[in-house]
């Protein structure tokens, strides 16, 4: 980059400083606590705003200029995959569905997330926290739309990009994340920010993007690396945000110690389920692997997050209990998932498959306590009985945790070969959960969580056909039905990659690409 | 003591500040991924924009860092000169 | 704790019985099966004999294991939440006191899933 950085007038600190203790006003003509109603309700007290300091001193003359260069320089990348049919270069066509995952399931959220900063700068009565808010959110929606646009290359080739927004707002496994931002969107914005800026942008970002899109590199996909290593480019100061945030809260009187402890036990496990999904996607649907999901679970949150909290720990922030779960659970989630999407995979808008000799090789060197023992036998049934024109796909509905929306797939602690229950009842009426860390979050919040749209009982309650269905009608089929409701082309999005659309047109394109018939 | 770190995309502009960095912080280690570098360090980090200066013979500003970088863990302190990342003792 | 929220927060569950049109959700999970990743989400009639939840619907749902031609209903043992729970199988769900919501296990002692993995 040949940028000139002229002798400034006025120096980093300063120029901050002027713009987030300059700019700021008491109101007069309504009270501040009516312009700002939402300053107070969470029970976080504030006393001096002008404590929060942003450590990047980032203003916007320097904002600007440097998301415009990283605008220049994506672009240029997208240009180049585009004319050059990047698209031919990937791996292997298996890798595409992750990257349909990740369209369905990331990028409508990085749009929630723009929103959410919009909202959380708008409450906060302090000026440095609205500045650093109003930079997160105009990143936000600069990731939604710079992945949309990248992606929409992919959609003129392939199945299962063609309505990731629809999709999103009624697809059962896309309710994950949905449910999450949902949840995070409706707290105030105290907890938003603890949700949000600290446990997901500190603890559990760097999980999805970093191992991630280097694998994206890994497998030649240059336009999904460019998007995210510009995303996450981001990123360090969102987390320096969250982190600083944390801080601030903590600082300003200790009656915020008790809500905030209790707002990163409950976000660093919802955080941690709703990465189930990443966990599949990096040891299952990456053809070539960077690092096994374990491998980036133990220098991403194991090493990072143990730093972060012994440095917590001076202000009275103990690790979350449900941590110690994790610990076993790194060793199984991505299986368990992958298992899940695999038999599920006629309601999926991506393919799915089993691993080849390889792969499994692979899983069982990377987890040697876990693959063999546990999985080995179940994945290698399902490839032969395929083989066999066979192949497994469950005909009935799961049974879905009330407050993650994950299917009730993971195991009880200590025993990875029994489903874990967890069962709660309020005002008389019972709901379930996947384990000890998503009933105690139910618990606390009952009347919240009560109102879940939980896809599988949406579909039981007729809500989830096209208008004009008619389930009583002779020969209605009900997967058919909702798969229409979806707006998945059933056939084509869904089922086995082997046999796949995708399948067929890669190979003859890329046949195409490097032959002269 | 726990670790800090920085990750950089790999390209043309961040190679010399990979040299720099690490010439100013012989405690660091620098760990390779496909497109991307990450150096870690006990305790401490530090770049210094003159080492990145007197390396690209160019004036340069620590807040073109952004363009390149792609995640951080630790406390960060930035000045004009300074770029730091700390886990306080 | 209570939900802290600006207004009052007092809503109605999403999914209580009154809109499932007449029938009433069960839940069945097979012990030692996890070739099913999760247990199965049923929307029943109360007054669904136990016997055709056996023979009928759980055998769509389970068939395709190769465990489950090998089941024998005479000794499988059932669990309520958790609890040892004795059907009838000419009895309904109304008659057996299974309540919207409810969550049955099911095991087989003897079987242990493909290759003895519990899968």
């Amino acid at each position: 980059m040949d940028m000139k950085a002229s002798k400034k007038k006025l120096g980093l600190k300063e120029k901050y400083a002027h713009m987030t203790r300059g700019l700021g006003w008491e109101t007069s003509y309504q009270p501040m606590d009516k312009v700002f109603p939402q300053a107070t309700f969470e029970g976080i007290k504030i006393h001096d705003w002008d404590k929060w300091e942003d450590p990047f001193r980032l203003t916007m003359d320097a904002y600007w200029k440097y998301q415009a260069e990283k605008e220049r320089k994506l672009y240029a990348v997208l240009d180049a995959f585009a004319q050059n049919n990047g698209h031919l270069g990937i791996t292997d066509a298996r890798y595409l569905n992750a990257v349909k995952l990740f369209l369905t399931g990331i990028s409508p959220l990085e749009y929630v997330a723009h929103r959410g900063f919009a909202a959380a700068g708008r409450n906060f009565p302090g000026v440095g926290p609205r500045v650093a808010c109003l930079m997160q959110s105009v990143d936000e929606v600069r990731h939604a739309q710079t992945q949309i646009h990248a992606l929409s290359n992919y959609n003129k080739h392939y199945d299962g990009f063609h309505d990731f927004k629809h999709m999103l707002e009624r697809v059962w496994y896309l309710s994950v994340p949905k449910s999450f931002f949902d949840d995070a969107f409706s707290a105030g914005p105290f907890e938003w920010m603890i949700a949000i800026g600290f446990s997901f942008e500190y603890v559990l970002t760097n999980l999805l993007f970093v191992p991630f899109m280097s694998g994206a590199a890994y497998n030649g996909d240059m336009a999904t690396v460019t998007f995210g290593f510009s995303a996450q480019s981001d990123e360090a100061r969102h987390m320096t945000l969250g982190l600083e945030c944390i801080k601030f809260m903590l600082e300003q009187d200790p009656d915020n110690l008790p809500i905030v402890q209790k707002w990163i036990d409950k976000w660093a496990w919802r955080g941690i389920r709703v990465l189930t999904l990443v966990g599949m996607m990096m040891d299952y649907m990456l053809p070539k692997r960077v690092m096994s999901w374990k491998e980036a679970w133990e220098i991403y949150f194991e090493q990072n997050g143990g730093a972060l909290f012994n440095d917590l720990a001076k202000y009275g922030i103990k690790v979350p209990e449900c941590l110690t779960q994790c610990t076993e659970d790194k060793e199984h989630v991505s299986h368990q998932a992958w298992a899940t999407f695999y038999q599920y995979g006629g309601a999926a808008a991506f393919h799915t498959w089993m691993p080849n000799d390889e792969e499994m090789d692979w899983l069982s060197a990377k987890y040697p306590n876990t693959f063999d023992k546990y999985y080995r036998a179940r994945f290698t049934h399902w490839r032969d009985e395929a083989e066999k024109g066979n192949r497994f796909y469950t005909n009935t509905l799961p049974m879905l945790c009330q407050v993650c929306q994950i299917p009730m797939l993971f195991t009880e602690p200590g025993d990875p070969t029994k489903i874990c229950y967890r069962e709660s009842e309020y005002q008389g009426e019972k709901y379930h959960t996947c384990s000890d860390g998503c009933k105690h979050i139910f618990d606390d919040e009952p009347e919240k969580y009560i109102q879940a749209w939980l896809p599988v009982h949406q579909i039981y309650q007729g809500n989830c056909f096209p208008e004009g269905t008619d389930p009583t009608a002779e020969g209605f089929d009900p997967l058919a039905a909702v798969l229409d409701w979806y707006h998945f082309n059933n056939g084509k999005d869904n089922m086995d990659f082997e046999g796949s659309r995708d399948q067929a047109n890669f190979a003859m394109w890329r046949g195409m690409a490097t032959k002269n018939t | 003591m726990s670790k800090v770190f920085i990750a950089f995309q790999l390209n043309e502009e961040t190679r010399p500040i990979i040299e720099a960095v690490l010439a100013d912080n012989p405690h660091a280690v620098a760990v390779d991924s496909p497109a991307m570098v990450k150096i870690d360090a006990e305790g401490e980090l530090v770049i210094k924009r003159e080492s990145i200066e007197a390396l690209i013979g160019r004036s340069f500003d620590l807040q073109e860092l952004q363009i390149n970088l792609i995640t951080i863990s630790g406390h960060l302190d930035e000045d004009d000169d300074e770029f730091r990342l700390s886990w306080p003792k | 704790m209570a939900v802290q929220a600006l207004k009052d927060y007092q809503f109605s569950p999403a999914d209580s019985q009154d809109k499932f049109h007449g029938g009433q959700l069960l839940y069945v999970g097979w012990d030692d099966h996890l070739m099913f990743c999760a247990p199965f989400a049923y929307c029943l009639p109360p007054s669904t004999r136990f016997g055709d939840l056996c023979e009928k619907i759980m055998a769509h749902s389970f068939g395709y294991h190769p465990d489950w031609k090998k089941v024998d209903f005479a000794t499988v043992t059932w669990l309520k939440s958790g609890q040892p729970f004795q059907p009838d199988m000419n009895k309904t769900l109304a008659e057996l006191g299974l309540k919207h919501k409810d969550i049955l296990r099911f095991q087989t002692p003897g079987l242990k899933g493909i290759a003895g993995t519990c899968s």
